[in-house]
């Protein structure tokens, strides 16, 4: 298939792209420092005693997420834009979808990567206590989901800019809109106004609540039409504000 | 091969191109020639594919650039302004992506890949990183991905920017050879390059195309074409202009420049010259001077530039 060898031609390149310059190391430490740092230190891993990860590793990822993926995904087209190679690549015989979703994965890959390399935690957890490692495995896919539609935001916010600066603020505050949403001080708030619809729409879009049921170990397929929806809508904009960026 | 029809762009109020038409045909070089800003690269943009018209139809093979982009984008080579490439990569990697995005796999990629590296020079930096290449390197790796599925249609934005005289021969060299079997755009603002490589030139000024013809063609539109230039010494050039006044033919005649004892003189034709005549008379009028040299001249292409897209009020402050 022709379109399926462009996506990885450019998965490809895209993911050498983030290797062969700092980001991916200074990512991949930083991302490992702080999880470890959250869980053994601010999460109290140790003085719990449950052999569980919920409470301790995963219910941090939101928001280390929320800076570090914006911090990831914030070169994907500002960098094309500044540099002028954008219109090297849109001018190659590929559709505007396929650089998209090649750029997109390769960056969601690499984003599995960092997860991935938290494997110590559950082997860790494993050493010491016998945890139900299914519900371990449904919170890895909802963080995993969960980062790729942080991600597809940045993604988004990305191609509005040729400043990655820019793009870095615009997606971190998205992001925290989308946190804060489930937050208790924001939903007691909206309780407070009496209107119920609303308090239920907002926490609807909240990333919170639905990567919450993943970390209990129940894999709902509306928490993950949620994420894939927010990747679907997130890469769809950044198709049109591609093209309507070229259309001057 | 490349067909534009009365293309036009708009970026907001401003029209940067506006009803531009032309064809290319295989076997073809059009130089592309204006000042800046004139609507050179928004031109190239639309043919390429990059950005869309507003109005008009870009048809490159029987493709259409807008209905039919996919196919219409495989016939052509694009080397953008000022050379574009993925820093991070080295040569080799980045020609090798190019080349994967242009359906060339195994075996075939390693050709193409060894072909345009050996046709741009680039074996002694085949594994450094791009980021760390001198100009003139990283615009021929540019070159190199713009020609490695060996194109029909090549589209080029200023090929020779930033490049050193040698360098500058051999991209020229290059142009012309693929030229004999390809059909090629590219932009300058170099005019002795038009003259050494295209089949043709357009001049374009404000989004508009305000000449068209081979080199030639507009070379006599100049003023100068035709006349006779004459350095003469130990004449003063009163008695010069004096006496080649009267000459059959000449319209004017005028000093150029007087230095050592040497008189340059131009003298300008009332009709076409045609095969020397008026060179002839100039030389027979001479009698008795010390001629060091005497030539028609072709006309002078920057002229031509000059005084198509000046503005009316510059011109005519002009000395």
């Amino acid at each position: 298939m022709n379109s399926i060898s462009n996506i990885r031609a450019i998965t490809k390149r895209e993911l050498g792209g983030y290797f062969s310059s700092p980001v991916a190391y200074v990512f991949i430490v930083i991302f490992l420092l702080l999880t470890g740092f959250f869980t053994f230190m601010a999460g109290g891993f140790f003085e719990r005693g449950q052999a569980s990860l919920e409470n301790s590793f995963f219910v941090w990822h939101p928001w280390l997420y929320l800076f570090l993926v914006p911090a990831a995904g914030m070169r994907l087209w500002a960098e094309e834009r500044r540099v002028g190679t954008l219109e090297l690549l849109l001018t190659l015989p590929i559709t505007t979808w396929q650089a998209i979703a090649g750029k997109f994965l390769a960056s969601w890959l690499f984003l599995l990567l960092a997860l991935v390399l938290t494997f110590p935690v559950v082997i860790t957890v494993n050493f010491l206590g016998s945890p139900d490692n299914g519900v371990i495995f449904a919170a890895y896919v909802g963080s995993f989901l969960m980062a790729g539609a942080y991600l597809a935001i940045a993604c988004m916010t990305s191609a509005m800019t040729r400043n990655q600066v820019v793009s870095f603020i615009v997606s971190f505050v998205i992001c925290l809109l989308l946190v804060l949403c489930g937050f208790p001080p924001v939903t007691n708030l909206l309780t407070r106004w009496d209107i119920p619809w609303l308090v239920n729409t907002v926490a609807a879009f909240s990333v919170i609540t639905h990567f919450e049921y993943f970390t209990k170990g129940v894999v709902d397929s509306r928490d993950v039409i949620f994420f894939l929806s927010v990747i679907g809508f997130s890469l769809f904009t950044t198709g049109v504000i591609i093209r309507s960026h070229r259309a001057g | 091969m490349i067909k534009v029809e009365n293309l036009s762009k708009s970026f907001g109020p401003k029209v940067a191109v506006n009803g531009v038409s032309f064809t290319v045909e295989r076997g073809e070089v059009l130089g592309f020639l204006g000042p800046n800003g004139a609507g050179k690269s928004t031109t190239m943009r639309m043919i390429t594919g990059f950005i869309p018209p507003s109005e008009g139809k870009v048809t490159v093979g029987q493709h259409d650039m807008i209905e039919d982009p996919i196919p219409a984008k495989r016939l052509i080579g694009y080397l953008p302004e000022n050379a574009p490439a993925y820093t991070d990569m080295t040569v080799e990697g980045f020609l090798g992506f190019i080349a994967e995005l242009r359906g060339m796999h195994g075996d075939a990629r390693k050709r193409a890949v060894h072909r345009v590296v050996e046709m741009c020079f680039l074996e002694s930096v085949l594994y450094q990183s791009i980021e760390t290449l001198s100009k003139g390197f990283r615009h021929r790796t540019c070159l190199a991905q713009s020609i490695i599925h060996d194109p029909e249609v090549l589209v080029m934005d200023e090929p020779t920017d930033g490049l050193d005289p040698n360098q500058k021969h051999e991209v020229r060299g290059l142009i012309r050879r693929m030229g004999e079997k390809k059909a090629i755009i590219f932009s300058t603002h170099i005019l002795e390059e038009v003259e050494a490589v295209c089949s043709r030139a357009i001049i374009i000024d404000r989004g508009q195309i305000v000449a068209n013809g081979t080199p030639q063609q507009l070379k006599q539109q100049s003023d100068a074409a035709g006349a006779v230039l004459l350095i003469v010494r130990a004449v003063a050039g009163a008695q010069l202009v004096e006496r080649l006044s009267g000459v059959a033919n000449a319209r004017r005649t005028a000093i150029v420049k007087e230095e050592n004892g040497k008189v340059w003189a131009r003298v300008y034709p009332k009709s076409a010259n045609t095969n020397g005549e008026l060179a002839r008379n100039v030389l027979a009028a001479a009698t008795g001077w010390q001629v060091e040299e005497l030539h028609t001249e072709e006309g002078r292409l920057d002229e031509v530039f000059r005084s198509i897209t000046l503005p009316e009020t510059a011109k005519s402050a002009k000395p």
